[in-house]
């Protein structure tokens, strides 16, 4: 007998439940555009180099391009269409329309997304490369600069609009962009 | 029915005011549809098979088994597919063979398209395409690219001069020779190039990811003979382009599948195929020979640039065109030459010849400063040309001088020490360098519909494209102030080519050349509704053509350029070897600027291509198999965010009141000269000269003989 290749599944996508059948090789960012029109995920390289494809996955950020549908059942999948509160959009989209963090949008819907999570994972107190003093303290370091290039550097931008990414990022996170050495005298 | 009026007061002044892009909610939450993401039933899954091999002929193509395996439609290979014209012109010359898809056996360069695979699921159309069996017969083949190389030739045309030379270098002063090399490089936009193809009522309508609508629906019609009107191509939004997203293979597939089907193809190419199938910026060999008298004032420029192209399309990398309108010599000789090899066709790249090309003269210039002990700012200044340096025509307009005092007043170059590798910061050397930058400001014929809506509103048609320049964000502003409305009143349709010809997104001359076929249409449509009475329910339309425009324009000759100052500090790792950037500074000049938000973001992503140059990009070729090593984002690095410091861009005046539109390209010029001025501030930091991109620690451990500034 033939084993079986596909499977009927259930994702829970931005609060809400979709059965859908998949082929076993699907991964979950073709589940999303390709199977459930949710294209607001970007495939930018189908191999986990670029985070175009970030998604939260029970609030945390993974490149869904490496991740398979069938093994996304039963965990909370969180979307770029996911983000906004109804028609308030989220802080870091906000910040990014605002302060023009992208130019051809197509890495934007993973950036945006890898930035809720880099606020969280930061005011949770997880260091970074570029943190200098790891060790758990009651003190936060600051979100720096530095940091925040740090963070996002799992999701690349060819445009080039890293330098309104960071100042978009620190907007949302409330802080101030320090460690950042002035371009002008 | 109501009666529109275009605005009593003053101008609204959309122009030259910050605005958030208009798609801009529709990027930011994910809404915004790219062309491989608009749904369509029945639609099917096209995947191609690249060769293996860079030169022979395909001997077999085993389609049967696979035809065979679940879900699978199709095999189009060069034995069943359907005949495609190649033999006309487009408007970039002839079309680049590769777009004859599977019309021959013939295999000229490893990622040649030898095969489509259509299936009903992405997955089943990659799974029949991998198991694709094609065998070859094998010829040697060459990819060897070196300065001179046999083969190496200087086509009619890319040769330009004056004087003599070798009398003006024995009448040099000082002389600086030296070689310079950048390598092979990849525009890689993040979205991968992909078209979705289907009949609709006899016209072939395509959704495609390009930089040109029209340009992408003309090549189409030729290339599968159907009248122009017969292909309608959208390109809605376009997730980055570069100069990589012209008529491309995968829009040719998606049409021919879908021909052959009766159903919608979509054809998306992966990450690995784009490095083949989309162009890229030829490795470049350059030897510039400068002579100058000891205050530096220049008695020779002398710049050859070789690089290479396909054995079946000829493209030139233009460096050494670069010096042409920068600086005067009494012996001024600038050619470009060119080897065909077994490697894929390049193609225009963000600043095609300027780029690699300022590289090389702007590093000469600094070591020329270096050798007369001349600041480098004066010594550009002192051979600042009145006129064109070899055709003797005024400049349109040449701000560049206030570029290099701006930047030097706001980057602090006053209070540098010009002195090499005595700057240290714990483990860290530092330097500060700048270089010139300029870029042709060009324009070609385009066409707009300007319509005034019964409802007070204006809808603004034209094949523009945005492939993340802002333009549809400009252009609204644009026809705002052209019909003395605010923005909010207009609606901007682009990327559709059924609007009417119009230049593709390229050469930094989209905006320009859009933007005066709007300001056409719109000053026609306001002396019509000058004329009073109402405004009819199906509005009232009015075309523009500039091409008569453009064409005079051209008439009145002038030296017509934009230009800019790069400067760049770096820091550099005395025991690593490697180099960071810790601020980057342009000032440019650039005519009118249109959008000061999205230009700015503009201008600093082409500064973020520079220190991407500088630094990272080398795509590396194997000698034996012909192919890459390492094609993909993992092994082609481009700068991410912790690779890019803060930098600034910013602009001073450019006016330039004999122009008809006053806008200049932007897209270009931010990449310009910016890898030369992170040369240089290398060298200021270790004393090493650079000459040779990109500036890995391997070659600046190896420049300072163990370890710089040890």
């Amino acid at each position: 007998m033939a084993l079986s290749t596909s499977s009927a599944i259930t994702l829970n996508i931005n609060g809400e439940k979709h059965a859908l059948p998949v082929d076993h090789r699907t991964t979950l960012l073709d589940a999303l555009r390709e199977r459930l029109d949710l294209t607001g995920t970007k495939k930018g390289c189908d191999q986990g180099q670029c985070g175009a494809c970030t998604v939260l996955l029970d609030g945390r950020r993974t490149v869904s391009c490496l991740q398979l549908a069938v093994a996304a059942e039963g965990r909370e999948i969180t979307t770029i269409e996911g983000v906004a509160d109804g028609e308030r959009l989220h802080p870091v989209q906000q910040a990014f329309l605002d302060l023009d963090g992208y130019q051809c949008g197509y890495c934007t819907p993973g950036q945006i997304c890898s930035a809720i999570a880099v606020i969280e994972e930061h005011a949770a107190g997880w260091p970074s490369a570029a943190t200098a003093d790891v060790r758990p303290g009651p003190e936060v370091p600051p979100l720096t600069a530095e940091e925040i290039r740090e963070r996002m550097s799992g999701n690349l931008c060819r445009c080039g609009a890293y330098v309104s990414i960071v100042q978009a990022v620190a907007r949302a996170a409330g802080a101030e962009v320090t460690g950042d050495a002035e371009v002008t005298a | 029915m109501t009666t529109t009026t275009t605005g009593s007061s003053a101008l609204t002044g959309a122009v030259g005011t910050a605005h958030t892009r208009v798609e801009g909610l529709a990027k930011v939450t994910g809404a915004a549809r790219y062309a491989g993401e608009i749904p369509f039933a029945e639609l099917a899954h096209g995947w191609l098979v690249l060769s293996t091999v860079a030169r022979g002929r395909i001997r077999s193509v085993a389609a049967d088994p696979v035809l065979a395996m679940p879900g699978v439609l199709t095999v189009l290979h060069h034995g069943n597919a359907p005949r495609v014209e190649g033999d006309y012109m487009g408007p970039l010359g002839p079309p680049d063979p590769v777009l004859q898809l599977f019309q021959h056996d013939r295999v000229p360069y490893v990622g040649w398209p030898v095969a489509l695979v259509v299936a009903e699921t992405s997955e089943q159309a990659r799974e029949a395409a991998e198991a694709l069996t094609v065998e070859y017969d094998t010829e040697p083949h060459d990819v060897a690219f070196s300065a001179g190389r046999s083969g190496m030739h200087t086509p009619e045309g890319s040769a330009a001069g004056k004087g003599d030379l070798a009398a003006a270098l024995a009448a040099s002063a000082v002389v600086v020779e030296a070689e310079y090399t950048t390598p092979e490089e990849h525009h890689s936009p993040m979205e991968p190039h992909g078209a979705t193809a289907h009949w609709d009522g006899g016209r072939l309508e395509v959704i495609d990811s390009n930089q040109g609508s029209r340009f992408v629906a003309d090549e189409l019609a030729k290339l599968f003979s159907l009248d122009a009107d017969a292909v309608r191509v959208r390109s809605e939004h376009i997730g980055g382009a570069f100069g990589s997203k012209g008529t491309r293979v995968h829009a040719v597939g998606a049409a021919m599948a879908a021909t052959v089907l009766h159903r919608p193809v979509r054809v998306v190419m992966t990450r690995r195929q784009m490095f083949t199938l989309t162009g890229y910026r030829s490795p470049t060999a350059q030897r510039v020979r400068l002579g100058a008298d000891p205050d530096g004032r220049l008695r020779v420029l002398d710049h050859q640039a070789d690089c290479q192209t396909s054995t079946v399309y000829e493209f030139m990398e233009r460096s050494a065109d670069f010096g042409r309108p920068l600086y005067d010599a009494d012996a001024h000789h600038t050619v470009n030459r060119v080897v065909p090899l077994d490697v894929p066709t390049p193609t225009y790249m963000r600043a095609p010849g300027e780029a690699p090309g300022s590289f090389a003269l702007e590093s000469a210039l600094d070591e020329l400063a270096e050798k007369c002990g001349v600041d480098p700012i004066a010594l550009r200044v002192r051979n600042e040309p009145v006129v064109g340096p070899l055709s003797g025509l005024p400049f349109s307009s040449r701000n560049l001088v206030a570029c290099y005092e701006e930047g030097a007043r706001r980057f602090g170059w006053a209070d540098r020490d010009p002195r090499p590798g005595i700057r240290r910061d714990g483990r860290w050397l530092l330097g500060t360098g700048m270089a010139a930058a300029t870029f042709p400001m060009l324009s070609a014929p385009s066409t707009a519909v300007v319509t005034a809506e019964a409802d007070g509103t204006f809808t603004v048609r034209i094949a523009a494209s945005d492939v993340g320049t802002g333009a549809r964000t400009a252009l609204t502003q644009v026809a705002a102030d052209a019909l003395e409305v605010s923005p909010e009143r207009i609606r901007m349709r682009i990327a559709d080519s059924s609007f009417g010809p119009a230049i593709l997104a390229g050469g930094s001359m989209g905006t320009r050349s859009w933007a005066w076929a709007i300001i056409t249409a719109a000053g026609e449509l306001r002396e019509r509704l000058a004329l009073g009475g109402a405004v009819p329910p199906e509005g009232i339309t009015v075309r523009s053509d500039t091409s008569a425009a453009v064409g005079a324009l051209a008439q009145t000759q002038k030296e017509r350029y934009t230009f800019g100052s790069q400067f760049a500090e770096v820091a550099v790792d005395v025991s690593t070897g490697e180099v960071r950037v810790r601020r980057m500074l342009g000032i440019f000049a650039a005519g009118r600027i249109v959008n000061p938000l999205t230009a700015r973001s503009q201008f600093i992503g082409g500064m973020t291509w520079g220190l991407s140059m500088a630094l990272h990009e080398e795509a590396t070729r194997d000698q034996a198999s012909g192919g890459h090593v390492g094609a993909d984002l993992a092994g082609y690095h481009f700068a991410a965010n912790a690779d890019v410091p803060h930098i600034e861009a910013d602009w001073v005046d450019d006016p330039d009141p004999d122009d008809p539109v006053g806008i200049k390209g932007i897209g270009e010029i931010g990449i310009v000269g910016a890898a030369a001025a992170i040369a240089n501030a290398v060298w200021h930091a270790t004393g090493a000269r650079q000459r040779h991109l990109p500036i890995r620690p391997d070659r600046v451990l190896r420049a300072a003989g163990g370890a710089p500034g040890a």
